[in-house]
């Protein structure tokens, strides 16, 4: 077993005294593994995604990549480790999907720099990958959903982390989307890259995830594989619902009615 | 159309940065023509033979009217400037430099002295500026405390709070003023103007503005990043907190400077940006040098007609409102905008 990528010990955190939202989370990240973070509405997986990114200062815990301490890393270095696909970005502005990708180079140049002609082949070659050089010159405001996310997705490629963090990366894709997104996660867990999501599209948590984290309301979360924990009986408990697992032709799938 | 890869963004660069020089060409080519238009010795173009011979056209165009063209080109590139930072760091193209009660500061410290202390050009200039900068300083104070929303909102709030504070003080010392003595010099400095500009004006707001402005273009890309968002720009290895302080002071000194000298200059701010991004795009690295150079253009012609369109001077913010908001409504209405493909 290769050491873990990112730990989490003993973390607790809430926005407010009162209302703590994460106790004692404590789990380890292994590198090239899909994690999924699952769990019902509002328990915490976002604020979980925050504080691995470091965004979010836990209460009390520690929360290490690579073996040191997140808030030991300096504000590129940590840039060109980790980086995040949020769930929706807005902007006013119409940038070319182009220029908005090219802002994933930022942990890698210095602060008062601008990109290079060889930082923006770079970002040619990351929009070849995701397969969106067609739309390189659209105004973003523009771009579907889908695209949309898509880009952050490259944006986030070109700043060639070691951990990726996706807040509900398939939420508003339609079929083909998701299953473009759903390739291009696999083709980079099998880079190397670690992978940590929030979904709560059970289906695509069968099809991607290697491991899983289940959140539950006042609970500290339960960190295991796939296999162990994403089971017909744990998640009627955390969705209080009942759910059933029903294999088709040798794939899993949930069923809830 | 085949491409080889890469090919197409670079050609875009390409284009806009051509763009740019030609923009710089036509500042420095209206800056030319502007030095020798005027009244003397009869309204039209003064010749460079005369200006050669006469001793004192030579002192009017050198000693006059090259300050206040300076000052005009550097009121223009700080207001189109700085209403682009603000636009980007708001996330909000509808922003500009003066809101976050650093305009209506201004007008209320220039009001404060021509009212109720009385002094020269210089007391209202040092009163406008220092005021500028408190307006700033209540309105983040202000947000601060506010226990409401996020920070974009917190600042917009409390911005219009303090602006509306000064306002309302700006409006009880026009009641109180001196209807024969002071109220026309109260009008005439909030509809702004560049009449009393000298070299030492000129030099006197350098120190404030030049570094200022500097540092905004030194950090064109980088706007961009902290357009997007708190957490995105965190995740790409900014700190958006330290860095959107540093860009707003670095837009609102230079602004307080300028519109001490210059009186109340308005739309230049809000417009100019738009019509930026209209040629060059939104990427900050070209849209920001670009609003720098149209402000200063824009605000140099609007002075060339200020200064020449009648016997008298007309007070430069209603051309500037007036051309700004036309030639904003017809880009709007007529044009395509022509960098996208």
């Amino acid at each position: 077993m290769s050491a873990p990528l990112l730990s989490f010990r003993n973390v607790h955190f809430g926005y407010r005294r009162s209302r703590p939202i994460l106790r004692q989370a404590s789990f380890d990240l292994s590198a090239g593994r899909i994690t999924a973070v699952v769990g019902p509405n509002g328990v915490g997986k976002t604020t979980l995604l925050y504080l691995a990114l470091g965004w979010l200062q836990a209460w009390s815990g520690e929360i290490l990549l690579d073996g040191r301490p997140l808030s030991g890393y300096g504000r590129l270095e940590r840039g060109r480790r980790m980086a995040l696909v949020p769930q929706s970005e807005n902007t006013p502005f119409d940038y070319t999907l182009f220029e908005y990708v090219l802002l994933g180079r930022a942990p890698h140049l210095p602060p008062l720099s601008v990109p290079s002609p060889a930082d923006q082949e770079m970002a040619w070659q990351v929009l070849e990958k995701v397969g969106l050089t067609a739309l390189a010159g659209q105004p973003v405001p523009q771009l579907s959903s889908g695209e949309r996310q898509l880009m952050l997705l490259a944006r986030a490629i070109l700043q060639t982390p070691r951990l990726l963090l996706l807040d509900e990366p398939t939420a508003h894709l339609d079929l083909h989307n998701k299953a473009r997104l759903l390739d291009l996660l696999r083709q980079l867990r099998a880079e190397g890259v670690t992978l940590l999501m929030t979904n709560h599209e059970p289906d695509v948590v069968l099809a991607l995830a290697d491991d899983v984290i289940l959140m539950e309301s006042g609970q500290p979360p339960q960190a295991g594989p796939l296999g162990q924990l994403f089971t017909a009986q744990n998640l009627s408990r955390i969705y209080r619902l009942p759910v059933r697992l029903v294999e088709v032709e040798g794939g899993k799938h949930v069923l809830w009615t | 159309m085949t491409h080889p890869p890469a090919a197409r963004p670079l050609e875009a660069d390409r284009r806009r940065r051509l763009l740019l020089l030609l923009l710089f060409a036509a500042l420095a080519l209206a800056a030319g023509v502007s030095l020798l238009a005027g009244r003397y010795p009869a309204p039209g173009l003064l010749s460079w033979q005369r200006l050669a011979e006469d001793d004192l056209a030579a002192r009017l165009v050198f000693g006059l009217r090259l300050p206040r063209l300076l000052t005009a080109v550097l009121l223009g590139m700080t207001l189109g400037g700085a209403g682009m930072v603000f636009q980007y760091l708001f996330n909000n193209p509808l922003v500009e430099p003066g809101f976050l009660g650093v305009s209506q500061g201004a007008a209320f410290g220039a009001a404060f002295v021509i009212v109720l202390v009385g002094g020269g050009v210089l007391t209202v200039q040092v009163s406008a500026a220092v005021f500028a900068l408190a307006g700033l300083g209540f309105s983040s104070l202000l947000a601060r405390r506010l226990r409401y929303g996020g920070w974009i909102l917190r600042l917009v709030l409390a911005g219009i709070a303090v602006s509306a504070l000064f306002s309302a003080g700006v409006g009880l010392l026009k009641y109180l003023a001196d209807p024969l003595r002071q109220l026309p010099e109260l009008t005439f400095w909030l509809l702004g103007g560049l009449a009393s500009i000298t070299w030492e004006r000129l030099l006197s707001i350098l120190p404030l503005s030049l570094p200022g402005l500097l540092l905004l273009l030194l950090f064109r890309w980088r706007l961009n990043l902290l357009s997007l968002g708190e957490a995105t720009a965190f995740s790409l290895g900014a700190a958006p907190g330290r860095e959107r302080w540093l860009l707003i002071l670095a837009a609102v000194l230079p602004t307080a400077a300028l519109i001490s000298v210059s009186g109340m200059v308005s739309w230049v701010g809000l417009i100019v940006p738009h019509i930026a991004r209209r040629l060059f795009g939104a990427e900050a690295r070209f849209s920001l040098p670009a609003a720098m150079l149209l402000g200063g253009l824009f605000v140099l012609l609007c002075d060339d007609l200020a200064r020449l369109l009648l016997a008298g001077e007309i007070p430069l913010g209603i051309l500037t409102a007036l051309f700004g908001a036309l030639i904003f409504l017809a880009l709007m209405i007529l044009q395509k905008p022509p960098v996208r493909k």
